[in-house]
């Protein structure tokens, strides 16, 4: 039997991108939260900027637990699912943070209503066959408040292009209104990004910096970014990078209010006759314990949030927790990532000292900034034009058929060429499919015994055709800026697992096709709440954790405020 | 120790692979010492010479292989990143020298391909050429490892069992990983990996100023390992030093 502890009022499992945010709003109200985490603190000394340590081998993790739980995946549901190589994610108070590219966008205000916008302008028709897309129970007016106020809290820096309704060129033109300014400047350029933002303006684009939650000035009395070239999968040995773990957890830890459980490995949520949930089992090494709560948010990684309620199966809920409509799982997509555009130039770059979140964006063919009436997709991509160099990868890079990639005609090569070498970063829009889904493995289990994810997923002929739209685009920049090489990756097949995994607990006010109504709280039971991209029902064309974080908050937030109404 | 690119010294003087290891230690700096750039392209480089860094070819006796496996992988690595006209190579890097101790920890899974791969490399190279991998002229061993990377000598009995590009690809990335990682993991001997692709080395704070020195080809090259800040510790977190 589980040693039963003292109940608190709300219990988060994970404390990551999104957990790590919610725990705050819920301590600053006073509530008693207990946050669950499978890993462990890691601070500034585990974050060496050494590329064999953090990109070449596993990350420093104390705890391997989503490693242990790789999931399986496979293109379609004739095929066989095969384990995949290592898990994307990571285990540590704050998550995929600590080493994530910590690229904050918000939403465009077409991605919140990507039907009703389609059927408008260009008819109804177009959406594509298969395709399980819904309109946000919301539009991004109401999300605009909470991305400020995650703004603000943890440190986004970047440039407004839409402030109060005034466009301000140097920004995105494209995005949402913006009540506030970001709260520092964004990212510098280098010369090579100048160059970049030239070439875009003289193409008729509009180049601007992303937007990074990443310190620009001392901020939250951590210090500006010091570009040392490690960020991409590398912790900041600065605490400029504003991970939930310099953030928003230790804040509401001072409170008093949140207790943080660290290797505390969830197993199963538990509910009552009547379907409402009671507290959460979780083991730490192999010690059993039950955590009684009056709510329960799971914030957890997608792949974990279904397969942990998949895996609470009880009377109320035979087939797993809050799944009596047979949505769990469903409305899953990876953002489409792939179809890279890589150019070599005739000068170096110097970049050598930058990171992904610093660069040239280009939104002109992106969401639905430009008409489709004459194309057969909808959506589109950002472009992106980033620093990302560190040794071994310069060396292992594309020789563009210069070179055998090995002796010394490599080796004139690469000292030549080890710093000219470019590859935009390009993010699609990406729709939910009926054929797209994540369910249990039928075979594979975790070291515990339980069923790992299984990714049903494919890029599909929609997806295919953004990809080769914005490749076009893509070489059109590099060719203006000077390449004198481009090449291009295919444009999609199955997805595999991701950094970016939305759907699967889709958020949406009808429970005959959503898990969460608006607030994140489950159709089914009441007092589950679920949180991370998870909720998401597209994904735009830019990273989603300033998206899940915003939801997050605000889902917490509304707990809050409706605290005896959910808590019952 | 420079070595003509197409005749292999030892081929014509009759010594072995390691005698010329352990010569190349003894030789020091000197014979290696790289001579000026050749420019290939119509916008080259700028022409900085390659430091002059004391290397030793020898990596010593190695824990996880047998002195037959040392020599064959060590020819091996010399082709993939070889002493040239350009510099020194990943034998100087000490590129075995991390392989080795990565075979004792991170990569020991990996351990039974290499002694696989290395046996069929051999045998591969007798069958098809006439004679040990590390006794053919530098022409042919490129050529075996040609047929090695693009998978053409697999095949039971008279290569590799397995994939051949699969060991090829493997011993590739490794000998990357010890010639351009950081020093600390025994490779990148004297930053040899680091001046090759002109990285300007590790920095925990780039300033604008700095930035403009190095687009100003001003900055001079940081030459330390991570692990010289003395802020980061190595190998896993220390879970006692942890929690709030």
């Amino acid at each position: 039997m589980p040693q039963q502890l003292r109940a608190a009022d709300v219990v988060v499992v994970g404390l990551g991108a999104a957990g790590g945010v919610a725990v705050l709003p819920l301590a600053q109200a006073g509530l008693d939260v207990v946050g669950l985490e499978a890993g462990t603190w890691l601070d500034r000394r585990d974050f060496a900027p050494d590329e064999i340590r953090n990109n070449v081998r596993d990350w420093p993790m104390l705890v391997k637990k989503a490693e242990l739980e790789r999931p399986t995946s496979r293109a379609n549901a004739a095929q066989t699912a095969n384990q995949i190589g290592s898990h994307p994610m990571m285990n540590a108070v704050g998550g995929t943070t600590l080493h994530y590219w910590a690229q904050s966008w918000r939403l465009n205000p077409w991605d919140f209503r990507v039907v009703s916008e389609t059927a408008r302008r260009y008819g109804r028709a177009r959406i594509p066959a298969g395709s399980t897309v819904e309109d946000w129970p919301f539009g991004y007016e109401e999300l605009e408040p909470w991305y400020d106020v995650v703004e603000r809290e943890i440190g986004v820096s970047g440039q407004a292009g839409n402030l109060r309704g005034t466009i301000d060129p140097r920004g995105n033109k494209f995005e949402g209104r913006r009540e506030r300014e970001y709260p520092m400047p964004a990212l510098r350029w280098t010369a090579f990004h100048d160059r970049m933002a030239e070439a875009a303006r003289g193409l008729g684009w509009t180049p601007f910096p992303g937007p990074a939650a990443i310190n620009t000035a001392e901020y939250g009395g951590r210090a500006g970014c010091g570009y040392h070239g490690y960020c991409n999968k590398g912790g900041c040995p600065l605490d400029a990078k504003n991970s939930t773990h310099l953030t928003t957890i230790p804040k509401a830890l001072a409170t008093g209010n949140l207790r943080v459980v660290t290797r505390a490995h969830v197993t199963t949520v538990q509910v009552d006759g009547e379907g409402r949930v009671t507290g959460v089992n979780y083991l730490v090494g192999n010690n059993e314990y039950f955590q009684p709560a009056r709510v329960v948010l799971l914030a957890s990684y997608t792949y974990e949030n279904v397969r942990l309620l998949l895996l609470s199966q009880s009377d109320a809920y035979p087939n797993g927790l809050s799944n009596n409509h047979g949505q769990v799982g469903r409305h899953y997509f990876s953002h489409h990532q792939g179809g890279a555009v890589s150019a070599l130039f005739p000068y170096d770059l110097k970049a050598w000292y930058g990171l992904p979140a610093q660069g040239v964006a280009v939104d002109e063919w992106a969401d639905d900034n430009f008409d489709h009436s004459a194309l057969d997709f909808i959506g589109g991509g950002n472009l992106w034009a980033m620093s990302d160099r560190r040794p071994i990868g310069a060396a292992s890079m594309s020789t563009f058929g210069r070179a055998r990639a090995w002796g010394s005609d490599w080796k004139r090569f690469i000292h030549e060429n080890a710093d000219r070498s470019h590859s935009f970063y390009i993010q699609k829009t990406t729709l939910p499919y009926e054929d797209n889904y994540l369910d249990l493995d039928p075979r594979v289990t975790d070291a515990l015994g339980f069923p790992v994810i299984r990714i049903t997923g494919e890029f599909k002929q929609n997806e295919q055709r953004v990809a080769a739209f914005v490749q076009d685009k893509a070489e059109e920049w590099y060719r203006a800026a000077g390449a004198i090489e481009v090449t291009r990756a295919g444009v999609g097949g199955a997805m595999g697992a991701s950094t970016h995994a939305y759907g699967g607990t889709r958020m949406g006010d009808d429970p005959e096709t959503n898990v969460v109504d608006r607030w994140g709280f489950s159709h089914e039971s009441p007092n589950l709440g679920v949180l991370g991209a998870s909720v998401m029902g597209t994904s735009g064309a830019r990273n989603p954790t300033l998206t899940a974080q915003a939801l997050a908050w605000r889902t917490a937030a509304h707990l809050a405020e409706s605290w005896s109404s959910i808590a019952g | 120790m420079k070595r003509d690119q197409t005749v292999d010294p030892a081929a014509h003087a009759g010594l072995s692979r390691r005698d010329l290891l352990k010569v190349a230690g003894a030789a020091g700096a000197a014979a290696l010492a790289p001579t000026a750039l050749t420019a290939s392209a119509a916008q080259p480089a700028a022409p900085v010479p390659l430091p002059v860094v004391p290397v030793a070819r020898a990596a010593g006796p190695l824990m996880n292989l047998t002195a037959a496996e040392t020599e064959i992988l060590s020819a091996m690595v010399d082709r993939l990143i070889p002493s040239d006209e350009l510099g020194p190579g990943a034998l100087e890097a000490g590129a075995l020298r991390f392989i080795d101790r990565a075979l004792s920890e991170a990569e020991s899974q990996s351990a039974d391909a290499y002694r696989a791969g290395l046996a069929a490399l051999d045998r591969y190279s007798r069958y098809s050429r006439g004679a040990a991998f590390a006794e053919l002229p530098v022409r042919d061993q490129d050529s075996v490892l040609i047929d090695v990377q693009t998978g053409a000598a697999t095949g039971a009995g008279t290569g590799f069992d397995g994939s051949s590009a699969g060991f090829f690809n493997m011993v590739r990335d490794h000998t990357w990983q010890g010639t351009f990682g950081d020093p600390q993991y025994g490779g990148n001997a004297g930053f040899i990996g680091w001046d090759l692709i002109r990285y300007p080395g590790v920095r925990l704070r780039v300033t604008d100023e700095e930035q403009r020195m190095l687009e100003a080809e001003e900055l001079e090259p940081a030459r330390r390992s991570a692990y010289d800040f003395g802020q980061f510790q190595t190998g896993r977190p220390a879970p006692s030093e942890r929690g709030r």
